[in-house]
Formats: C-alpha cells, structure tokens, sequence
C-alpha cells in the first residue's frame, strides 16, 4: 500500500507537473523533491545524532542529579523529623512520669505529715489531760484547805469579835465547839 | 464553462468542508468550556486533550482547503 | 491573484524552491536549496542551543538551561504518558522530531524566511518515517500478531468483512493523514499571511489599516498553530507507537 501510495504520488505529480511548471503549486512538482528528500534525511540524521550522543544525556543527567539530591535531601529531612517527634515523645513521657510521680509523692508526704500531725495532737492531748487532772487535784486539795481553813478562820474572826464584845479572851477550842454544831460537820 | 471558471467554482465549492471544521472545532471547545465550569479544578489536566482535539477537527476542515488550493494554483 | 502566469506575484511564490548550489548525486539532482537551508539552519539553531544551554549543568537552572530542561520535561511527559517507562527509549528520536519540526515552523514565520513544513514531500516523509518505524517495531515486537490490530475485540463475525476493511485503511490513510495536517496548516496560513499582505500593499491609503491590523492577530495565531502543529505531530506519533508496541486498542 505504501508502494501504492508512492505511485499515486508519482502519477498525480506527472499530471500536475505540465500545470505546475506553468505557474502552479511548487509542491506538487516533482523535479524538487530529491534535493529536499536527500538534504531533510541528512539534516534530520545529523539532529538525531547530536540530540541522542551529546544534547539529550546531559540534560537527563542534569535532571537526574537534582532529583536525587532531592530525593536525598528529604530522606534525610524524613529521618531527622521522625528523630526529633522520637525525642519529643520521649520528653513528653518523662514529663507525664515525673508528674504521676510528684503527685503520688505529695499524697505520701501529706499522709505521712497527717499522721505525725495526729499523734502529735494525741500526745498533747494526753498531756493536757493529765495536767487538766493535775490542776483539777490541786484545785480540789486548794478548796478543801481553804474550806478547812475557813473554820480556823471563823474561829478566829468569832474569838475576836467575842473579845470584842466581852472584852475578854475566849480560847480557841471553846470557840470551836459552840461553832461545830453550826458548821454542820 | 471555461477551465478557469470552473477551477474558481470547484475551488470555492471545496472551502465548504471549512463548515464541518468550524461545528467540530465549537464543539470542543464548547464542551471543554462547560466541563471547566463544572468542575474547575479538572480542567487544566484536559488542556492537552483538548488541543489535540482542535488539532484533529481542524485538520479534516484544512483537507478541505488543501484541495481548493491544488484546483485553484495547481 | 489566482493561476496567472508569470509576471503577477501569487501567493503560492513564496513556496517556490530556489537553488543556491547545484550539486549532483549519480545524476540525482541533490541541490542545495533554500529549504536545505532552512533545514540545516533549523539544526544548527537546535544544536546551538541545545548545547549551549547545558554548558552550566547547575543544579539551579539558568533561565537559559530551564528552557531546554522544559523542553525535554515536556517531551518526556508526553512518551511516558503514552508508551509508559520502557518508551524512554524512543525518547530521543521523539524528541527530534518534535523539535525539528517546531524550529523548522516558527523559522518560517520570520518574514523573508521559506517554510520547509509547508511542502508536502517533507511532512510526508517525516510521517512516512514515524509510520514504517511504528509498522516495523510492531511486527518486531509481536511478530504476525501485529495483525490482530485490524481485528478488534469484541466484534461479532458477522461484523468482521466491514470492520476489518474500515481498519485496515484507516491504518494506511495514517502517514496520509499524518503528514497532509502539518503540510495544510503550514501553507494554509502561509497563503493567508501572504494573501492579506498583498492587499495591505494593493489597497489605497484609507484601506491598508485592516489587512495589516489583522496578519498582526493573525501572525499571533500562526505562532500558535506552528507550536501545536509539532505538538500534534508528536503526540500521534506516540500513540501510533504506543499501538504498535501495546497492542490494545
């Protein structure tokens, strides 16, 4: 069919030639094209040659090199990022521990400081107490001495007031019996 | 009818196939235009389908004109 | 305008192939012509720049090497997309063509310049090339195999003696197809640069602003199709090769 084609070509270019050496369509006249046909085969030969040994590797190089640089410069930029959120996340944990740490800590010094606060209370307590009995006893000893002494006291106050009134000394036992009844001992 | 009478007619007569190139080539672009319309973010990915397409409908249309030059200069 | 003769400059002149050496091959005529010249402008300027643009190598890219970088990136993406990785081994001949045939455009949009694109015997090699190439490392690679692309899956024999027919000639009409799609953008644009040009000189002084305001915008579009035009060149021949070596349809 190619064959067919070129002879097509051939045909149509011989009918058109007479018209096309008379002023027709350039193209269509067959005496141009050898010349074209030899000079677009060296050309294009010659372009594919200098495109695929020289133009072309140096720029798949040059592209090539960047993206392994590229390529490179973000693995590494991957592998230190995941380095640096390891770290924080090892910071962040000691951080959670030490605080679950520090908070049990103070619960065990405010129950320790608890318990010392309680049996300190309780020994003051039972020292209170004992001086309260203490105080309570010699309160207890000061009244009976003083009630004691209140009958020497009447005693006394009445002898002087007799002698007073009688002008004469009463002995104290005297005083004392006529009182005794009155005391309601 | 002279030779040169008719080549002009024949010539004028073969720009008709310029009518199937101007509806194809409205049509593509005009679906294109609809579609980016709808969906604006898919259209720059279509931009070479596109002017392949143009490419394409505009070629049968220049068949056309080929052969109304070859009548009128050939 | 039209088929004059001599004397009149039409718009088809500027596609005419002029000699400046004459060189002779066993009686073939190899001549040096303006489009050989064109040719090896085209590969100087890609050679030129290519190298020349790599001469740092710097990891950062100049301005100058991020331009070639785009240029192979760019490239690159379209055979991986569709040969997938093993394709980068085609990569450098894909990578010529597309180049080649990008310079070889936008150096014709300069004024004054000749469009080797823009004549049919060219693109029809190049993609004459691209298919012999694809049809060869098909057999290559699946040996009579190959032929099963005529024969999609999942067609009914009943359906086999139309569909087979219709395939087999869309497989021939390829390089047809392939390389008459470079040829008429080229020359269609250039005929219309140089149609609007010649009425911008014909026309009196109130009527030259129109034609040339618009082979400015239409100069802005050229420059576009020529870019496309490689980049269609390309992209097809990927895909041609991708069914040659990937079979499925």
């Amino acid at each position: 069919m190619f064959a067919g084609t070129t002879m097509l070509l051939a045909v149509a270019a011989e009918a058109a030639e007479e018209a096309a050496q008379s002023g027709g369509l350039p193209q269509l006249n067959p005496h141009h094209f050898t010349p074209q046909l030899f000079w677009l085969a060296v050309t294009f030969v010659a372009l594919l040659f200098v495109m695929s040994k020289i133009a072309l590797p140096r720029v798949a190089d040059v592209i090539e090199e960047r993206r392994d640089r590229i390529k490179r410069d973000l693995d590494a930029a991957s592998r230190l990022k995941d380095e640096t959120d390891k770290a924080l996340a090892d910071y962040e944990k000691a951080l959670a521990d030490a605080r679950a740490n520090a908070s049990g800590i103070a619960k065990q010094t405010r129950e320790k400081l608890a318990a010392e606060t309680e049996a300190e209370r309780q020994r003051v307590d039972t020292q209170i107490t004992a001086k309260l009995k203490e105080a309570d006893a010699r309160i207890a000893a000061t009244k009976s001495k003083a009630l004691s002494a209140i009958g020497d006291i009447a005693t006394e106050t009445a002898r002087a007031v007799v002698e007073k009134l009688i002008a004469q000394d009463v002995p104290a036992e005297d005083v004392k019996k006529v009182l005794r009844p009155l005391a309601g001992e | 009818m002279e030779l040169a009478a008719a080549k002009m007619i024949g010539a004028g007569l073969a720009c008709s196939a310029l009518i199937g190139a101007g509806v194809g080539i409205g049509n593509i672009f005009g679906n294109y235009l609809s579609g980016a319309m709808r969906n604006p973010s898919a259209a720059p990915g279509q931009f070479t389908n596109l002017l392949i397409g143009f490419a394409l409908a505009e070629a049968t249309g220049l068949f056309g004109l080929l052969i109304a030059l070859i009548i009128l200069y050939g | 305008m039209a088929a004059e003769g001599a004397g009149h400059h039409g718009p088809m002149e500027q596609f005419e192939i002029r000699n400046i050496f004459h060189l002779d091959l066993f009686g073939h005529d190899i001549s040096f012509t303006n489009s050989s010249l064109m040719m090896v402008v085209a590969l100087a300027l890609i050679s030129g720049f290519m190298i020349f643009a790599m001469r740092g190598r710097s990891l950062v890219p100049s301005r100058v090497q991020s331009l070639a970088e785009i240029a192979y990136e760019y490239v690159a993406g379209m055979v991986k997309e569709n040969l997938g990785e093993e394709g980068m081994k085609f990569f450098p001949w894909v990578f010529s063509i597309f180049i080649f045939i990008l310079i070889l455009n936008l150096v014709g949009l300069i004024p004054g310049n000749f469009t080797v694109t823009s004549h049919i015997i060219v693109t029809f090699a190049l993609a004459a090339m691209v298919w012999l190439v694809a049809t060869f490392i098909g057999f290559w690679t699946h040996g009579l195999g190959y032929l099963k692309l005529f024969v999609p899956e999942g067609v009914p024999v009943w359906l086999m003696p139309v569909i087979i027919p219709i395939e087999l000639i869309s497989y021939f009409i390829r390089p047809i197809s392939h390389s008459v799609r470079l040829f008429a953008n080229m020359m269609a644009g250039h005929t219309m640069l140089e149609v609007f040009a010649g009425f911008a000189v014909m026309l009196p002084w109130w009527g030259k602003i129109a034609p040339a305001g618009f082979m400015v915008a239409f100069t802005g579009l050229e420059f576009l199709v020529a870019f496309l035009q490689a980049l269609i060149f390309t992209v097809l021949t990927c895909i041609y090769l991708n069914d040659a070596v990937h079979m499925h349809h």
